[in-house]
């Protein structure tokens, strides 16, 4: 019979990486996990600590898996689970896999099961910020021609939005960077990809400065503003409402709510 | 576009739209295939919302507030003394462009006072629609108002590059329109309305055939209707929106709690409070029209001929209709499951769903999350546990009320949850 031993794993906090693991997992046959990202790295005096090197191949044997054994919408939840890189996601996300692996039915709607009420709800609620993002994503556009767009969601939504933006925009070059996670996406008229910026010293991005931004630009946020402004009913206002569908945090990047 | 000016008939063709409350930008299916810009298959974005809770989703202006009508019930009036303006074709197109790109909007409502004739005016609409669509290759939604008494080829037209159209009857009655609009008459409202319904019903039928046919309105029709502007009932303005539901398939009727704008005689006087509420219990019984299976005349009809403000419909059609309660919900059908008060739709679909594993007690119903609160006195489920005085309408009612008094002050928000 096999210990019960503790197990650290350490992968690149990446999709991929956290599939790889899975797949070490079971590879392995390690029984108690715990997955950290390098940042959290935390010394642990028991147990072992294996360094996971991302595996595209094993990742994929992993996803395809999973794909067999969830429906579409549940395949998509995990995905969004994920990336609510909420502590110890990676625990619940394992055992969600290894419920779906070992059940002949189909799991995800089971919600009695306490795994996947935590998954759905956590899934939840990335995809209602992803649905943010894509009303409240507001480009600017620059002096090199692309519209550029800051960020700084609760989780990491960029993936999620990616199609939506390349097919609404597939006209236009553009940029949406998440200011938080300080990665973003361009999109150059043909693809998607993910890009770094090395973004010059002092610069503010609430601030539409002529250096980098077109001359009409802040003409256009002008425009926006006053139909912002002329739109609204004066003998209907409900602020509580509004502060509900919009909530402050959203604020910083929505030129409507600068003045 | 010079700016200066242009903010400035922004301003005042902005300020103008604002009373039309529609703002839905869902149901096209138009895509971007050809890699141009915009897309309008999703659901619709509410890309910010205004102070008074309101969705903004599109850019809602006037093409010109010059009107040759003097509607008593519009700030757009002839008689009225307003600033006027009016945008060039292409100032519209340039803004509605620069809007989109920005992801400000998910696309236009053009609407427009009525200058010279209607067709000069629904020709210029038109204009602005055919430009975004040929000339920006532009797929985002566009909603163009039909103007009242425009020529069925401008109709078609408009049909080719619009969304979704949309004429406002505004006033229920023919009597009260005849007291605020004396120069109008509702054959011009209704006229546009019928050759778009016949276009779209000829565009789905050849396009069985034929799957290139070019998309017609793929959005539909919609109207709005003033509420508490012509001294109308509840009764005389749900039944007008059955009737239009029916008659011409409209896609959405939309009512709006009339914002006194003038003093004149014949209306409500400046300083009376918008009819929030009876706004939206109106939205209410139309709900329970489109989605729960009731009849427009159980709702209202001659004896009942206004909604009760102190509970929404359903509550209302029950109190008066005891007879059919308390509901089994191990049994009962869907229809009967959704007449029952405090029961959205949702829960509805999960009972249906779960009562096929076991039956249901009080237990299970409040782990789903059904809201129990007002709906315990209307149903029996698997427990001998259940509501047993045999208790009158009114006796109920007052029960209920002094039970959900602090729920009833949401019900002033204008975009409540329907059905709580
Ligand atoms: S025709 Fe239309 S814009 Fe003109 S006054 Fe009447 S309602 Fe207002």
């Amino acid at each position: 019979m096999l210990v019960s031993e503790e197990h650290t794993l350490i992968y690149d906090g990446t999709f991929d990486g956290f599939l790889t693991g899975v797949f070490d997992v079971y590879e392995l046959k390690l029984q108690t996990v715990i997955f950290q990202r390098p940042e959290s790295v935390q010394e642990s005096l028991f147990g072992n600590t294996l360094e996971i090197t991302t595996d595209l191949n094993k990742a994929d044997r992993v996803w395809k898996g999973i794909k067999s054994k969830t429906s579409a919408r549940g395949s998509s939840r995990l995905y969004a689970a994920f990336l609510s890189g909420q502590w110890q996601v990676e625990a619940l996300l394992l055992d969600y896999i290894q419920l779906a692996f070992e059940s002949a039915l189909l799991i995800d709607s089971d919600f009695s099961n306490e795994t996947v009420l935590k998954i759905s709800q956590i899934a939840k609620s990335v995809g209602r910020e992803k649905h943010r993002m894509e009303a409240f994503v507001r480009f600017r556009l620059t002096n090199d021609g692309i519209y550029f767009a800051t960020i700084e969601p609760d989780f990491d939504v960029l993936p999620l939005i990616s199609k939506h933006f390349k097919n609404r925009y597939a006209d236009q070059k553009w940029i949406i960077y998440d200011m938080k996670r300080g990665y973003g996406l361009y999109y150059d008229l043909d693809k998607v990809e993910v890009m770094q910026l090395s973004l010059p010293e002092g610069f503010d991005a609430t601030k539409t400065k002529s250096d980098y931004f077109i001359a009409s630009e802040l003409e256009f946020q002008t425009l926006w503003q006053d139909y912002f402004e002329s739109t609204n009913i004066a003998s209907r206002k409900n602020m509580k409402l509004n502060v509900q569908h919009v909530p402050k945090r959203y604020w910083k990047y929505l030129s409507e709510k600068l003045r | 576009m010079s700016f200066e000016r242009t903010q400035e008939k922004l301003k005042i063709l902005a300020d103008a739209a604002k009373y039309d409350v529609s703002c839905a930008s869902s149901g096209s299916k138009r895509s971007n295939a050809s890699k141009g810009l915009g897309d309008a298959t999703g659901m619709g974005i509410c890309h910010s919302y205004t102070e008074d809770g309101r969705c903004v989703s599109l850019l809602k202006i006037l093409l010109t507030n010059y009107c040759i009508f003097d509607c008593a019930y519009c700030v757009t009036r002839k008689s009225n003394d307003i600033k006027r303006a009016a945008f060039q074709v292409q100032e519209v197109v340039d803004l509605t462009i620069n809007f989109y790109r920005r992801n400000y909007i998910e696309g236009l409502f053009l609407s427009s006072g009525i200058f010279k004739s209607a067709d000069y005016t629904m020709e210029r609409l038109v204009a602005v629609a055919k430009k975004l669509r040929l000339e920006e290759n532009f797929n985002g939604y566009i909603h163009l108002k039909s103007i009242p008494g425009a020529s069925d080829e401008l109709m078609k037209e408009a049909g080719l590059y619009a969304d979704r159209l949309s004429v406002n009857i505004e006033i229920p009655t023919r009597e009260g329109l005849k007291l605020l609009a004396p120069e109008k008459n509702r054959e011009d409202f209704i006229k546009p309305m019928v050759k778009v319904k016949n276009e779209i019903i000829q565009y789905q039928s050849e396009k069985k055939i034929i799957k290139s046919t070019p998309k017609f309105a793929p959005a539909g029709q919609s109207t709005q209707m003033i509420i508490g502007a012509s001294g109308e009932s509840d009764q005389q303005i749900m039944w007008t929106s059955n009737y239009f539901y029916k008659k011409f398939n409209l896609k959405r009727v939309y009512y709006s709690g009339y914002i006194p704008i003038s003093y004149d005689s014949r209306l409500p006087q400046i300083g009376t409070d918008v009819p929030m509420l009876r706004e939206n219990r109106l939205y209410q019984t139309d709900w329970l029209m489109r989605f729960y299976g009731f009849e427009v005349h159980e709702i209202l009809n001659n004896d009942h001929q206004n909604l009760d403000l102190d509970v929404d419909p359903k509550l209302g059609w029950a109190l008066r209709n005891m007879e059919h309660f308390p509901v089994d919900v191990n049994k009962a059908d869907q229809l009967m499951l959704a007449r029952i008060p405090g029961l959205g739709m949702k829960s509805v679909y999960k009972i249906i769903q779960a009562r096929q594993f076991r039956k249901l007690n009080w237990d299970h119903l409040k782990r789903m999350g059904v809201a129990l609160n007002r709906a315990k006195y209307f149903l029996v489920c698997d427990s001998r546990d259940f509501e047993r005085r045999d208790l009158t309408g009114p006796q109920l009612k007052s029960i209920i009320l002094q039970n959900t008094t602090s729920k009833y002050q949401k019900i002033l928000s204008p975009q409540l949850n329907l059905f709580e």
